[in-house]
């Protein structure tokens, strides 16, 4: 029987991700992967991307996981767990294993959006019996905040910096979350740390779904994003409340919006915290910054759209 | 009981993946490679073996789904060619650094710049330094065989280490041959079940694998993998020695030809090394003591040995069918290494052949021996590298 999602039930659960590993403190990343796996009612075996979750959690000769976890290299965190699974599938064919195990792989945005692209995508459309979860922290922030295909538009990263001539980065974030649900798996959901109820949800049905699933997380990163080290759930709550990062689900195709913002907040409310969008407050800018808005706009009244039509 | 077949190299490499029944294969298309693979497809179609496949996007989610499997705990295979293998680099180190005994027939095929499909060893070369076990084939049958013990060696509880088989693209891997199958049940029986070694599956006690190691023991662990290569030699000859009860047919981690008592020889790897034997026999009719070197084991190789084989000979010619561009080709390489500590050391020069699939005929091998038989009487070396069978 699935865990009640209650603050009271969640702690008497052991500790698959334990204490002890090495992620900044504030860092949005292990938060995820707490939640995530108090959501996994199952043994479960992980799959890492290279990356700051990966380098922070397992460092020989100590390991934060009391799960079976396997890192091979920065972009086959898909693909390495597609071959877990497929041995586990073949053992249990065979008769020579017979527990039920799920799969759960863990990627930053560069693992995910960007380098790691093709093995995601290779393996959702093979169908392995998976949750990717991607936590989207928008840069390589392990090492050291440059940007990915996930940095938003108008952020300062180290190789996309506000100089002088050219403010930050020029184009848009990929939707990475759309692109996959356009792979036709059976679910794929964006969420978020600060609605924490709404992510183990996700992850408890995700489990129940036999095939391929993608969630896309947001999860802050105070070192890059430039904001104070107590700001992760704040920050990724006013990302869900402006619409930067709205939390839905599409489930065999149908769109839900699992959470809609009481009050749709101005981009500049998630803005202004973040050292990162710094430049964008100078009058010069001031162009990128309605930029920034209408974008958020449209892609919201997008998906208000495909969650009615559907 | 053996069964006498015509069949092609990779036909033969996908039958001995067959009577070993592996639990996971990675399969990948790649030209001359693909054959192989989709011949084990259709095994797989026909529930002829008990295998998942994983019809992996590209060669390096190929080898990332077989690490994933291996590490899972089973017996895992893939194959692959030139640019397949190429994209797997970043993997094959890892694989090898993890110590899974994934077990990969390669059929050697150039790379580009410029595409060339055709067979030389460039693919293989390069993957040299990943950490894998290599054995070389000369023929379908000898693919065959070394496919065969390549599990009972990368399994091998004091070795778990990855085998690459090697096969010489077009030339072996699609040429009829007559050669000799084990029966099923012998292969099962040789090769034996497969011993789990640290499973990921052992969900009781949960294994990290992978781990960031920084500089208080990276070195530590790769003087590790240095030292289990030094093992791999006695086991090699020790499953030869099985197979031998079994086949009839002796392998060692190299082989001699009209060797013993040569004044000039050639050392050569797979498939040239037949046309090298007629030409040879040519010239010990002739009266010139000729002789040929075949190594088998070039992964770890096996220096010593090998110097002891050759240590007789006025001169030696080292045919590599792959450059190190601005050096030596690295079959010289290994033969000039292992040469060096000798007090008395026979003559040496390099020459590059058949690169791209260029043919390599007798009368390249007449070339070399005659080159070889007047360096042997004037003691004189003029040109130490040089390619062979060039259009000009």
């Amino acid at each position: 029987m699935a865990t009640t999602l209650t603050l009271k039930e969640l702690s008497k659960k052991e500790d698959r991700f334990t204490h002890g590993h090495r992620m900044c403190s504030g860092c949005g990343a292990p938060i995820v992967v707490k939640i995530a796996l108090m959501a996994t009612d199952y043994p479960v075996v992980i799959s890492n991307a290279t990356g700051c979750l990966e380098v922070s959690s397992c460092i020989s000769e100590f390991t934060a996981w009391n799960v079976p976890w396997i890192h091979t290299a920065f972009e086959n965190a898909a693909a390495t767990l597609s071959g877990v699974e497929t041995m586990y599938r073949s053992l249990k064919k065979q008769g020579k294993f017979d527990r039920e195990v799920k799969f759960i792989a863990f990627g930053g945005d560069g693992g995910t959006y960007d380098i790691g692209f093709q093995s995601l995508s290779g393996a959702m459309e093979r169908g392995h019996d998976m949750i990717y979860i991607c936590y989207d922290n928008g840069a390589y922030m392990n090492t050291g905040i440059q940007r990915s295909s996930a940095t938003p538009l108008g952020a300062d990263t180290t190789t996309c910096p506000a100089g002088s001539v050219i403010p930050g980065k020029l184009r848009s974030r990929k939707n990475l979350t759309k692109i996959m649900a356009a792979h036709n798996i059976p679910y794929v959901a964006q969420a978020s740390p600060s609605h924490w109820q709404d992510l183990a949800k996700k992850i408890q049905k995700a489990h129940e779904i036999k095939g391929p699933k993608f969630i896309n997380v947001i999860a802050p990163c105070n070192r890059g994003w430039r904001s104070k080290t107590n700001d992760a759930i704040m920050l990724s709550r006013l990302a869900v409340n402006t619409c930067y990062w709205p939390l839905y689900e599409i489930e065999n195709g149908t769109t839900k919006i699992t959470v809609t913002p009481k009050q749709k907040l101005p981009i500049v409310d998630f803005l202004k915290p973040q050292g990162r969008f710094k430049h964008l407050f100078s009058p010069e800018n001031e162009g990128l910054l309605t930029q920034v808005q209408d974008e958020i706009d449209r892609e919201w009244e997008k998906l208000l759209k495909e969650a009615k039509t559907d | 009981m053996a069964k006498v077949v015509a069949v092609t190299g990779n036909e033969a490499c996908a039958n001995a993946l067959r009577q070993v029944n592996p639990d996971v294969c990675g399969i990948y298309p790649i030209t001359p490679q693909t054959d192989m693979m989709q011949r084990f497809a259709s095994y797989i179609a026909d529930g002829k073996v008990d295998t998942e496949s994983i019809l992996v996007e590209s060669e390096h989610s190929s080898m990332s789904a077989c690490i994933g499997a291996a590490a899972a705990g089973g017996r895992v295979v893939t194959a692959t060619s030139s640019q397949g293998l190429a994209l797997m680099w970043e993997m094959l180190h890892i694989a090898s650094g993890d110590r899974l005994p994934i077990i990969m027939p390669v059929v050697n095929r150039a790379l580009s710049a410029p595409l060339n499909i055709h067979g030389d060893h460039s693919d293989a070369m390069g993957a040299r330094d990943t950490g894998w076990i290599q054995l070389w084939s000369e023929n379908g049958q000898e693919a065959y065989d070394n496919t065969i013990q390549a599990f009972r060696i990368g399994e091998h509880m004091d070795i778990r280490l990855p085998v690459m088989v090697c096969l010489d693209g077009f030339i072996i891997s699609h040429s009829i041959e007559r050669m000799e199958y084990l029966e099923d049940q012998e292969v099962k029986d040789f090769v034996g079940p497969f011993k789990n070694f640290l499973p990921l599956l052992d969900l009781d006690k949960p294994k990290s694998y992978g781990p960031l190691i920084l500089t208080d023991l990276y070195h530590e662990y790769k003087r590790a993998q240095h030292e289990v290569m030094t093992k791999v030699k006695d086991v090699v000859l020790d499953v030869a020695k099985d197979f031998e009860k079994l086949s009839g047919r002796k392998y060692g981690i190299f082989e001699t030809y009209r060797l013993e008592d040569a004044d000039i020889a050639i050392v050569i790897l797979n498939s040239a090394a037949g046309t090298t034997k007629d030409v040879i026999d040519e010239f010990r009719n002739k009266g010139i003591e000729a002789g040929l070197l075949k190594p088998r084991l070039f992964r770890p190789f096996p220096f010593e040995e090998v110097a002891e084989a050759l240590k007789h000979v006025k001169a030696v010619c080292v045919m590599d069918r792959a450059d190190s561009f601005g050096g030596y080709g690295p079959l010289f390489m290994e033969v000039a290494s292992a040469l060096y500590p000798l007090e008395r050391k026979p003559l040496l020069l390099n020459k590059v052949y058949g690169l791209g699939g260029r043919d390599y005929l007798p009368s390249h091998a007449a070339q070399v021996l005659t080159e070889l038989h007047e360096i042997s009487r004037s003691g004189k070396v003029n040109v130490l590298k040089e390619y062979i069978g060039v259009r000009e």
